[in-house]
């Protein structure tokens, strides 16, 4: 591998299109005959719809065709979970694409129009007539599984649409010998993802051949197009998904969703090609939302500080409907991490998702794992108050100790490689740790309150073994697949079934390839996205992309260099065996000068006048690789804030992150990563928070009240990393995309909540807005 | 979000404004559209024409004529908070304006625009209140000039009639020793004051002369703040002075107070001195 190309911080590729305007989107596409179609959206949370009276709009000008729940109920199969988790007890609640008798969440479908322009066919919208009876409705995850709690669908008790439990080691032990017992009620609040580009999908279908094309703005064309297939019935073979550019996705894009087979639905009884995109306000009310959960956990320990035992139960709110991923999110991808970077001996969690009356819930950046690590961090760091030790030093007595190849924690996984202690001890030092307590110090003198606030994590990612997706319920599997493929000119076309939208794969694929084969990285152009020139893969989510594509890619690219090398060895009258490779030349050992380059090879292997015997034409490869493990990147993060004590405003003045994701590919998208990762976390500790009242309105619909972070409140990230290699992966990589928001958000809390405690502060809820920081202030009654 | 039909008029000079505004009742003036088009896009009003003002050059600009500062209503956010002569003659003006939004949106607002919407939670009618401009105004019969503290009249509600168009906004300029300021808390979503406090103050061998405090975001209307303004003249433009008189803001608020759900109007009332004391106090310190 050659050192060069590989780590090293080259330009992203992707940027020049996506920053001057040049990348084509699914709303971008445009074709002939195009018409329009858009989603009236239910405005209650819960009610029976009486009648709907298309009459109106469907005669208005321009309108092709307008559709309610009757006419899609035959033709489109409810929409499905992915994700059947086993002994769970799941309750899987018919969900149809279009709502005909019961309306249960603002943005619900209930009816499509279909119209020769965007204009016409909203003005349309207006003009449909719905009787509804409205019913009541719960949208809070605890509440939806008390027993007056109104009820969402029929057959369904109490709301629950599963209950999954993990448990490991002796915790009622653990519990009954406890000398010190920290408790905690955490809400993590729901947020809405707010991908830059909102949902959209354009569905062309020739009703001469069956055939279909669908542009839809995806996380994982194939899985779209196994889903589309069993919900509209085209057959696979004859659906074709591709996804263009896709300007973000952290999650929400990775369900297919009613509106997309109410598009498809519209092209195949019109025969026209149906573009639907979403508005903005409409992507609040219908894309998925993430967190939702309610958590009561507690802590046992020894008065040394050592963590004896976690106890949790979580309601865990799934919107209305079960969403693609849903019910793996707060149980598989969160239960399975409870223990974290931790020795803890014994755990127990108990896990209740619950139906609302609410947009459904769906992986969200780090999904499961962030609202693990909070529970986690946050006690210890209670811990540490409730000992008055130092929480750094809490965290280190009971770390993992250092270890390369394999541990075994108490919820069944095994971690791959990790050295949590370094990244702690990095952590700490570059911040200047001792300096920045005694600073507090001196601060609380003058009646300033400064906070610093830690977090250690482990995050599972890689995902993963396809015999675990079976095991754990996940109606697929979870390799991925490469094809490289050289051109005469040595150029290299390279196929994956991933689909990056965003996270810069096109750039270290190549550095990938470059870096096995010895080619320049221009020289090598990724293709992703479209499922009729690519291979299958399973999508781009849970940090998976590079440690499972990247792996697939690295064993594909050592297939083209071995068959090189018996290439090379013909045409130098040598042994296969003599043939030295180095950085793109492949030479009879000890005569580098005199070598075949993998372009001489790629050009003979493509004319073929000269090939080995028995050795096939062309220079081509392909792998699906199946990993044996998941991947365990780690790190550990810092935040220094300052609060206000008489408004609660709360100043973050620095953050400084340690990851440690393997081998970096390209440090510099590794930094991205970790800032985008970082302040999306961030976003959840100091301002996003999904709102619904009590009607079930969403009365955080808009940009205007729904607080994103800005770049104006954020510091200057400062972003370090140690290098554990996986030891299980073809170049050692775990994964990036997440790690900064699973750590971030309870850094933050954590450093607040070090601000207020002089004043008596040990809790509040998030996200940490400047009127509850305030009245918690006001309620301890200060110092 | 996908705007009902509308009529379209571009004008070529503030007379064919107003009579396209007689023409077509209950039609709008379009300048930068910053608080119009959003409302067309949710379909919270559907007027059945827009009058678009926005290439008028006799309604751009900033000018100084002798004591007073001329500002044409359809000068953009950005332009006052680049302005030298704001700088010099307003500068809490100019340093409000550049609290606006965000950097698009200052490009295109206007002050005209601005003023006309009276959001509540806007900072300009704040800081025109503290500053004792006056608005211009062309209706149905001439030309007349209105007070700031006539013209914001409650929660977006204006002296402006149906046929009226703003024109200009004029300010006295700042006199010697005066220094000013705005101090402001944002939403962190709309950026909109929660809370803006517009502050002047002359000071006179050490004590203050005069003062003037206007407060935004807190209720429907922004308000002057006597109370305040009274605890200062006479004092130490200085440190417990300063402090002593902005805990007098919750008098002149009252009880009608704004709340929402990102800050009660409890809240809002309980920090809104904070604000008032850091528009005092750097206000003071500008003091040439």
């Amino acid at each position: 591998m050659s050192s060069k190309i590989f780590g090293s911080g080259i330009r992203r590729r992707e940027d020049p299109r996506l920053v001057t305007g040049g990348a084509a989107y699914t709303d971008d596409i445009t074709l002939p005959g195009m018409v329009y179609a858009a989603m009236l959206r239910s405005p209650h949370a819960h009610a029976r719809i009486d009648d709907v009276d298309v009459s109106a709009a469907a005669a208005a000008e321009g309108v092709l065709a307008v559709y309610p729940g009757a006419d899609t109920e035959d033709a489109l199969q409810p929409v499905p979970t992915a994700w059947l988790l086993p002994d769970s007890d799941l309750q899987v609640a018919p969900y149809p694409a279009i709502a005909k008798d019961t309306v249960r969440y603002v943005g619900d479908i209930v009816a499509v129009v279909v119209a020769e322009s965007r204009y016409q066919a909203y003005d349309a919208l207006d003009l449909i007539a719905v009787d509804y009876d409205p019913l009541p409705a719960v949208t809070h995850p605890q509440q939806a599984t008390e027993p007056d709690a109104p009820q969402l669908h029929e057959g369904i008790s109490g709301n629950q649409a599963l209950h999954w439990t993990v448990a490991g080691g002796d915790i009622d032990a653990a519990f009954a010998d406890a000398e010190v017992v920290v408790k905690e009620r955490i809400v993590q609040q729901r947020l809405i993802p707010n991908a830059m580009e909102t949902r959209a999908a354009v569905a062309q279908y020739r009703q001469a051949s069956g055939e279909l094309t669908f542009w839809n703005t995806t996380q994982n064309p194939h899985i779209a197009r196994f889903i589309c297939s069993a919900v509209t019935g085209i057959p696979e073979d004859r659906l074709r998904v591709i996804a263009p550019e896709v300007g973000g996705g952290f999650g929400s894009k990775i369900a297919v969703y009613p509106a997309d087979f109410v598009t498809i639905f519209c092209s195949m009884r019109l025969g026209r090609p149906v573009k639907w995109t979403e508005t903005r306000s409409e992507n609040y009310q219908a894309t998925t939302h993430g967190r939702d959960h309610v958590q009561e956990v507690e802590l046992a320990a020894t008065k040394d500080g050592k963590i004896t035992g976690l106890r949790c139960t979580v309601w865990a709110g799934l919107g209305a409907y079960l969403s693609t991923a849903a019910p793996g999110i707060p149980t598989i991808l969160h239960g399975l991490m409870l223990s974290g970077v931790y020795d803890i001996p014994a755990v127990k969690e108990d896990v209740f998702g619950a139906y609302t009356n609410a947009t459904p819930v769906e992986a969200y950046r780090g999904a499961g794992r962030p609202e693990a690590t909070f529970m986690l961090e946050r006690l210890v760091d209670k811990l540490a108050n409730e000992l008055e030790m130092d929480p750094a030093e809490v965290r280190r007595r009971n770390l993992i100790p250092r270890f390369e190849d394999g541990h075994d924690v108490i919820t069944g996984l095994t971690y791959d490689s990790g050295d949590y202690p370094a990244a702690l001890d990095k952590l700490l030092d570059h911040a200047g740790y001792d300096d920045l307590r005694r600073q507090q110090a001196e601060a609380r003198n003058e009646g300033r309150y400064l906070g610093i606030g830690l977090s250690t994590y482990v995050e599972i990612c890689g995902l993963g073994p396809s015999q675990v997706a079976g095991a754990i319920g996940f109606q697929g599997g979870l390799w991925e697949s490469a094809i490289i493929r050289f051109h005469p000119s040595g150029k290299v076309h390279v196929f994956i079934g991933a689909s990056p939208h965003g996270q810069g794969e096109e750039t270290t694929f190549a550095q990938i390839v470059a870096s096995e084969v010895g080619v320049s990285p221009e020289d090598v152009r990724v293709f992703h996205g479209d499922t009729d020139n690519t291979p299958m893969g399973w999508g781009t989510y849970g940090s998976r992309t590079t440690a499972v594509g990247g792996a697939a890619l690295a064993l594909t690219a050592r297939k083209i260099k071995e068959k090189a090398k018996i290439v090379a060895a013909h045409l130098l009258e040598a042994a296969v065996e003599d043939i030295d490779y180095e950085d793109g030349n492949f030479f009879v050992k000890g005569s580098p000068d005199r070598g075949k380059t993998i372009q001489d090879i790629a050009l003979m292997a493509n004319v073929s006048w000269d090939m080995p015997e028995g050795v096939e034409s062309g220079l081509e490869a392909s792998t699906f690789y199946d990993p044996p493990n998941f991947t365990f990147p780690f790190g550990a993060h810092l935040a220094v804030v300052e609060v206000h004590p008489q408004t609660g405003q709360v100043k973050l003045e620095r953050y400084i992150a340690v990851d440690d994701c393997g081998p970096q590919i390209n440090p510099v998208i590794v930094a991205g990563q970790v800032h985008g990762g970082v302040v999306q976390g961030i976003g959840q500790a100091l301002w996003e928070e999904a709102v619904y009242d009590d009607s079930g309105q969403l009365v955080t619909g808009t940009m205007l009240d729904y607080a994103m972070p800005r770049a104006d409140r954020l510091p200057e990230i400062e972003v370090l990393s140690t290098v554990t290699p996986s030891p299980h992966h073809p170049i050692g990589v775990k994964g990036i995309g997440e790690a900064g928001t699973i750590a971030s958000t309870v850094t933050v809390y954590n450093a607040v909540l070090d601000a207020l405690q002089p004043l008596g502060v040990d809790s509040v809820a998030m996200p940490l807005t400047p009127e509850r920081v305030w009245r918690a202030i006001q309620e301890s009654g200060g110092d | 979000m996908f705007a009902p039909r509308f009529g379209y008029h571009r004008v070529s000079s503030v007379a064919e404004a107003g009579a396209l505004l007689r023409e077509h009742p209950g039609a709008k003036l379009l300048a930068g559209g910053h608080s119009l088009i959003p409302v067309l896009k949710l379909r919270l009003a559907e007027p059945p024409a827009l009058i678009d003002i926005g290439r008028l050059a006799e309604l751009k600009g900033i000018s100084v004529e002798g004591e007073a500062v001329r500002i044409g209503a359809l000068t953009t956010h950005a332009e006052l908070a680049a302005s030298a002569d704001l700088e010099e003659h307003a500068p809490a003006l100019a340093e409000a304006a550049g609290m606006i939004g965000d950097p698009a949106v200052r490009n295109r607002g206007t002050i005209g625009g601005n003023v006309a919407h009276a959001d509540p939670a806007s900072d300009l009618p704040t800081v025109l209140l503290a500053l004792d401009a006056s608005f211009e105004i062309v209706g149905a019969d001439g030309e007349r000039t209105v007070a700031a503290a006539d013209f914001f009249q409650g929660m977006m509600a204006t002296a402006l009639g149906d046929d009226d168009l703003l024109t200009a906004v004029v300010l006295p300029a700042r006199p010697p020793g005066q220094g000013q300021a705005y101090a402001k808390f944002a939403h962190p979503a709309s950026r909109y004051a929660v809370i803006g406090v517009a502050a002047t103050l002359e000071v006179n061998d050490g004590v203050c002369s005069a003062a003037a405090v206007a407060a935004g975001g807190l209720v429907p209307v922004p308000t002057r703040a006597p109370s305040v303004e009274q605890a200062l003249v006479g004092e130490p433009a200085a440190g417990d002075a300063i402090a002593t008189a902005a805990s007098q803001i919750g008098t002149d608020l009252g009880d009608d107070l704004i709340g929402d759900l990102f800050a009660s109007a409890e809240y809002r009332k309980a920090v809104a001195g904070v604000y008032v004391q850091q528009a005092l106090a750097t206000a003071a310190e500008r003091i040439g």
